[in-house]
Parts: structure tokens; C-alpha cells; sequence
């Protein structure tokens, strides 16, 4: 058994008064892959802004090999995050968003190369070449000059992924990446995350293609009212749902399946 | 209605009129960069989450907007002498009520810049792992910058109308340059119109440079 | 700095001052009414399909927001009248002034309000059989005119600013009786803030109210 390289313990989010994760115990080792599927206000999206901190968790601790990050502060297990550990934090678990989030007075190749510069301090031959090389993974070899407003969704949210690649992250986060997308581009888009499971990337997605879920997961993780409701292999998860509550939530997928 | 425009007058005095042009010119030039380092750092201290920053800050601005400019003219070059005890020339006088009165709203123009773009912005950066300031620096401002730019483009053509209150304290811009033509010709018909006409070309060419100036700006749209 | 501030005086100015508070509103007021009514006739020449009515209206508009106002009222008061041949009193000339430039600014408002109601309201109009003139009064114009208030309190605000102007003419308004006063007693410091002080207790509702009805059409879109 490796030792995981993030673990969340006793995680909770509360918005105001709203609970919106309860208590989450979890670990991710290298080159799993976990899809968390849900129903939308579940929280699946807000737990997976905490793990590279986008929402601050209320409670409970987020480890990076065996760290914990920031430090206690407060009775009721709050934590302060210095902006310089969340820093280090974040190079290392990048995100795609759903509303891709790209830069959209950089070029495509200005995109990608952004956190190489600023954050790694990288000389600019060196991060274009690296930005070059993620592009050309994700099949815009062709649009290093164009401007984001210029690309159709799915390019976009390539871009998006090249630029997260190019920082070389050891987890890899998708935030519902498919679902502002055109029905006929979700593919693309698909088919670049594929190729990363492929490498053996670690990598979190959040997402309701419950059937790429099936192909690309190592763990699937359902999320209902801001616990883990089930965790299992796809198959278990997906295909031999033990609790009511996840068959419901699949049988309104498949309603109207043909 | 059978009123004979004779513009002679105007013609001949056509030096007096280019003086006051300048000067109008100058004082604009010099009141705008002012108030953008006045509207900066009041921008700044507004967005800072700093009570005791930001209320001051606050006050200032919503002075300045409730309040006609022609009093601020006439509060700087009567009323700030004799409360600091120094004597101001009517150029100093018109330009720190310009620049004070423009910075306070630049500063909403630069607040509401920064804090137009959306939060999806900020949360692209920090992903990658970006300080506060990295993120500023390359992608907020950059970005703020350009949809500041026709709001900021508009409050300096304000200034640049108000710059005709410093004729009030006797300061040689167009405007006060016009009355000495018109003290000397009596055709005030013809001068004042004159001078209306050489504010829309001062205004037109500044406004048709301003887009040029904005198409390069947006280009990446 | 230990100047010793006359609070006496300013109690002993204030019923001098108020009087100019009135006639400040008796301009502001009639102003703002006469320059609503005819910017909307204004607007409907400038988004007119007959080039006839579309240029003169643009150039009307264009003239009174490229020029500064306090020329708008030295020309009404000097120039103006030998066009018509009738000298005006300091009152009218600075009402028409005012009045005429509201007008200018408030038909660029209803203009960009009627322009910014989606294509798919007169569509859907349409498809019930209403008529142009029908669709304008149901459905665009009370969409456009909650859309245009913030705009128009905003321009409410910059007349009673503008009024102020009139001062130069010799109206006897709140800043002239400020400026007459500040000069009798040689005590510009306490007449002018206080001046300053009675303008911001005019205008600053309006301010408030523009931002509390920006806020609640924000959060309705």
C-alpha cells in the first residue's frame, strides 16, 4: 500500500449557514483516478475547490505528502493559510474549470507559458518550448497565436488543460471540464483527459458523463448531501449501486436511454 | 433677424485666442496626470479591507461627487490660503481643485476596473499558484485597464469642460482669453461661438485619437 | 493652522444662504423637467430612420456635450440674444442654458435605454400584432424607463451641480450669495464650506438613491 499523496481529514464547508460538506475522511495515492459524480448542490464542486484551497474549508486539514497545510487557528479547528504555502500548494495540484478561466488578453502559447514565468520563474525559451509541448499533447499545435475569444469551447478547455500540464502538477483536478460545452465538443475535450489516464496522472473529475466516468475511473466517489454516499470501483458504484439514494440518482440518467 | 456676423474681429485677435487654447491644453494635460496618482492611491486605499483606510477614502470621494466643482475653485484659491496661511496664483489654485475633484472620480473609475473582472479570473491564477500581486500585476490590470479605458477617456473630457471654471479666477484659458476679445470687440456673438466651435475640434480630435488609442487596446477581443 | 473659525457667522449668513438655496432649486427643477420632456423628442429624432431629423439632432446633441457648460450659459446670456433680438434676464438665460443641455445629455439616456431592450421584445410584440407605436408604450418604454433611472437621477444630480454655474451670470443662487458674502466679511473659509457643506446636503440623497437603484437592477439581471 503506497502511502497517499493527498489525504483530507474531517473536512467541512459551511457557507454561512449552510453545510455544505460534512466531515469528509479521504486519500488519493498515486495514479488513482476518482470520478465524484452528484447531484447538482451536492457539493461536489466545493470539495474539490478545497483540496488546492480555490474555497477555504471551514474546518478539518488537507495533507500534501503527509503535510498538513497551513496552521491551526481558532477553537473550532479553523486553520490560517499563508498565501505563500497555498502557493505551493496550488503548483502542485492543478485545476481545470469549468469555465476553462483562460487569460483572455494572453495569446494561447501566453497562456500556457503564464505559470511557468511567473510562478516557476522560468527563462522564456524554456517555457515555451515546455508550452509547446503540452499544446501539441492536446492537439492545438495549430493555434499558439490565437486569443482564447477566438477558440470554439473545446479548444479552449484544452488550452486550459495545456497551461494546468505545463506547471507538471502531481494531481491534476477537473471541475466539471465538459459540462459549458456544445454537446458535439465535449469529445475532444474527453478524449485529451483520456490520454492523460493513459500516463498514469493522478487525477480528480467531477462530472456527470457517467459513462466516461465508468471507463476512466479507478474509484468512483457518490457525493449527497455533503458526505460520501458511496465509494467504490466503477463497476460497484455504477453498475451494482448498493444504496437507494445512488440507484435514484442513476436511474434519472438513464431515464430516457435508448 | 437680419444680424451681420462679422468675424473680423475674432481674426484679428486670433494670438489672444491660440494663448488661451494652450493654456486650456496645459491645464488639462497637468490636472489629468495629477488626478491619476490622486485617483490611484484613492482607488487603493478604497479597495483595501482596512476600515480606517478605506472610510477615509470613501469620504473623500463622495465629497468631491456631491458637491459642484465651481466651489472647489473658489475654496482653494479664497478659503485654503487663509486656513494654511500661503498664497496660491490662480494655475495652482485650478489645478489642485481639478486634480482632487478628477481623482476622486478616476478612483471609481479604477475601483470599478479592477473590480469588474470576474472572479473566475483570480481563481485561473491563483490555480496555477500565483501571489496576490503576480496575479494583479499580469492578469487583473491588464485586463481592468482596458475596460477602464472609455469610462477614464470620458471623466477627462469632464475635467477638460471644467478647465473653463479657472477663467473664474482670472486664469488665461480660453475661456477667459475669449471675454478679453469680446471686452475689445463687443461681438460676443462671434467670439463666444468661436470659442464653443474650438472646444467640439478640441474634443473631436481628442475623442477620434481616444478610439484609435481603444481599437489597439482591445485588440485580443 | 490656529485660525480661529467664525461659527457665528455662518449662523448669521444662513437665512442669506438658504434664499440662494431656492433659487438654485427654482433653476434646478425646471431644468430637469424641460430637458427630459424634450430629450425624448430628442431621442426619437436621433433614432429616426429620416437622415433629416437624424443629423440635426446629432449635431445639436454633439455641440452641447463637447462644449463646457458654463460657455453654454455665457452664450445664451451675451450671445444668444442678438440672434433672437430680445435680451434676456440672468434667469432665463441660465434656465434655457441648463434646460438645453439636459436635454442634450437625457436623449443620449433614452436613446441607449430603447436601444438596449433585446430585439426579441418588439419580436415578440410583433408576433401579438401590436403596432410601433403600441410596442414603444407597452412594452419597451416602461422596460427601458426602471433600466434609465439611475441614469437620469445620475444627470438629475450633475444639473444641480451645473446650477451653480449660474452664479457667473449673476443669478442669485446659492453659490453667487456665497461668493457675495465670502467677500463682504473677508471669511471665505467659513461661507465657502459652509456653501460646500448646504450642496452636499442637496445632492447627496440623489447619489445614494442612483447607487441603491443601480444595486436592485443589478441584482434583478
Amino acid at each position: 500500500m503506497n502511502e497517499p499523496i493527498l489525504r483530507v481529514t474531517e473536512l467541512n464547508k459551511k457557507f454561512g449557514e449552510h453545510h455544505v460538506l460534512k466531515g469528509i475522511d479521504f486519500s488519493v495515492e498515486q495514479g488513482e483516478r476518482v470520478a465524484i459524480i452528484g447531484g447538482s448542490g451536492s457539493g461536489k464542486s466545493t470539495f474539490l475547490r478545497c483540496l488546492n484551497f480555490m474555497e477555504m474549508p471551514s474546518s478539518g486539514t488537507v495533507s500534501l505528502d503527509g503535510k498538513e497545510i497551513g496552521k491551526p487557528a481558532g477553537k473550532n479547528g479553523e486553520r490560517r493559510y499563508p498565501e505563500s504555502e497555498l502557493c505551493l500548494v496550488r503548483e502542485r495540484v492543478g485545476m481545470v474549470f469549468q469555465q476553462f478561466n483562460l487569460f483572455p488578453h494572453m495569446t494561447v502559447l501566453e497562456n500556457a507559458m503564464e505559470g511557468l514565468l511567473t510562478v516557476k520563474g522560468m527563462k522564456k525559451e524554456a517555457a515555451r518550448d515546455l508550452a509547446v509541448k503540452e499544446l501539441d499533447k492536446v492537439g492545438l499545435a495549430d493555434k499558439h497565436d490565437a486569443y482564447p475569444g477566438r477558440l470554439s469551447g473545446g479548444q479552449q478547455q484544452r488550452v486550459a488543460i495545456a497551461r494546468s500540464l505545463a506547471m507538471e502538477p502531481e494531481i491534476l483536478l477537473f471541475d466539471e471540464p465538459t459540462s459549458s460545452l456544445d454537446p458535439e465538443l465535449v469529445g475532444e475535450v474527453l478524449v485529451v483527459i483520456r490520454k492523460l489516464a493513459e500516463e498514469g496522472r493522478t487525477m480528480l473529475l467531477v462530472t456527470h458523463e457517467l459513462g466516461f466516468a465508468y471507463h476512466f475511473a479507478t474509484k468512483v466517489i457518490f457525493l449527497a448531501d455533503g458526505v460520501f454516499h458511496e465509494v467504490g470501483t466503477p463497476a460497484e458504484v455504477l453498475k451494482n449501486p448498493k444504496q437507494e439514494r445512488t440507484r435514484a440518482f442513476l436511474n434519472r440518467f438513464t431515464e430516457f436511454a435508448f | 433677424m437680419s444680424y451681420q456676423w462679422d468675424f473680423s474681429g475674432v481674426w484679428s485677435r486670433w494670438d489672444i485666442l491660440a494663448v488661451g487654447l494652450l493654456n486650456t491644453i496645459k491645464i488639462a494635460a497637468v490636472s489629468i496626470v495629477l488626478g491619476i496618482v490622486v485617483g490611484l492611491v484613492l482607488a487603493f486605499l478604497k479597495l483595501s479591507p482596512k476600515k480606517y483606510l478605506s472610510a477615509p477614502a470613501t469620504a473623500f470621494i463622495e465629497f468631491y461627487r456631491n458637491t459642484p466643482p465651481i466651489i472647489h475653485f473658489f475654496w482653494f484659491y479664497y478659503a485654503l490660503p487663509v486656513l494654511a496661511n500661503i498664497s496660491l496664483d490662480p494655475f495652482v489654485a485650478a489645478v489642485l481643485a481639478l486634480s482632487t475633484q478628477s481623482g476622486a472620480f478616476y478612483a471609481e473609475v479604477f475601483r470599478g476596473g479592477i473590480v469588474s473582472i470576474e472572479k473566475g479570473q483570480w481563481e485561473g491564477g491563483r490555480s496555477l499558484g500565483m501571489r496576490h500581486s503576480q496575479l494583479m500585476r499580469r492578469i487583473i490590470l491588464p485586463q481592468a485597464m482596458t475596460r477602464m479605458f472609455a469610462p477614464f477617456v470620458e471623466r477627462s473630457f469632464e475635467l477638460t469642460k471644467t478647465t473653463a471654471l479657472a477663467s473664474t479666477l482670472a486664469y488665461a484659458d480660453l475661456l477667459y482669453q475669449a471675454m478679453r476679445v469680446n471686452s475689445e470687440t463687443f461681438r460676443p456673438l462671434e467670439v463666444y461661438t468661436t470659442i464653443a466651435l474650438m472646444y467640439v475640434v478640441l474634443l473631436v480630435t481628442a475623442s477620434t485619437l481616444s478610439r484609435i488609442a481603444e481599437a489597439r487596446l482591445t485588440a485580443y477581443r | 493652522m490656529n485660525y480661529q473659525f467664525d461659527f457665528g457667522l455662518i449662523l448669521q449668513s444662513l437665512p442669506v444662504l438658504l434664499r440662494g438655496l431656492l433659487v438654485t432649486i427654482e433653476l434646478w427643477i425646471p431644468s430637469i423637467l424641460i430637458g427630459l420632456t424634450a430629450g425624448f423628442f430628442l431621442s426619437l429624432a436621433r433614432t429616426s430612420k429620416s437622415i433629416a431629423l437624424r443629423a440635426p439632432s446629432l449635431f445639436y446633441i454633439e455641440l452641447f456635450r463637447d462644449t463646457p457648460v458654463l460657455i453654454q450659459l455665457i452664450w445664451f446670456f451675451y450671445a444668444f440674444p442678438i440672434i433672437i433680438g430680445v435680451q434676456l434676464s440672468p434667469f432665463t438665460a441660465a434656465l434655457l442654458g441648463l434646460a438645453l443641455n439636459t436635454s442634450a445629455y437625457s436623449a443620449e439616456i433614452f436613446r441607449g435605454g430603447i436601444q438596449s431592450i433585446a430585439l426579441g421584445q418588439w419580436e415578440g410584440a410583433r408576433a401579438l400584432g401590436m403596432r410601433n407605436s403600441q410596442i414603444l408604450r407597452r412594452i419597451i418604454l416602461p422596460q427601458v424607463f426602471k433600466r434609465m433611472l439611475p441614469a437620469f437621477t445620475n444627470r438629475a444630480i450633475e444639473v444641480a451641480k451645473m446650477s451653480s454655474l449660474a452664479s457667473v451670470l449673476s443669478v442669485h443662487e446659492l453659490m453667487y450669495q456665497g461668493r457675495l458674502l465670502s467677500s463682504t466679511y473677508y471669511r471665505p473659509l467659513e461661507i465657502l464650506t459652509t456653501v460646500a457643506v448646504i450642496y452636499f446636503i442637496l445632492i447627496y440623497p440623489g447619489t445614494w438613491l442612483s447607487a441603491r437603484l443601480e444595486k436592485r437592477l443589478a441584482a434583478k439581471a
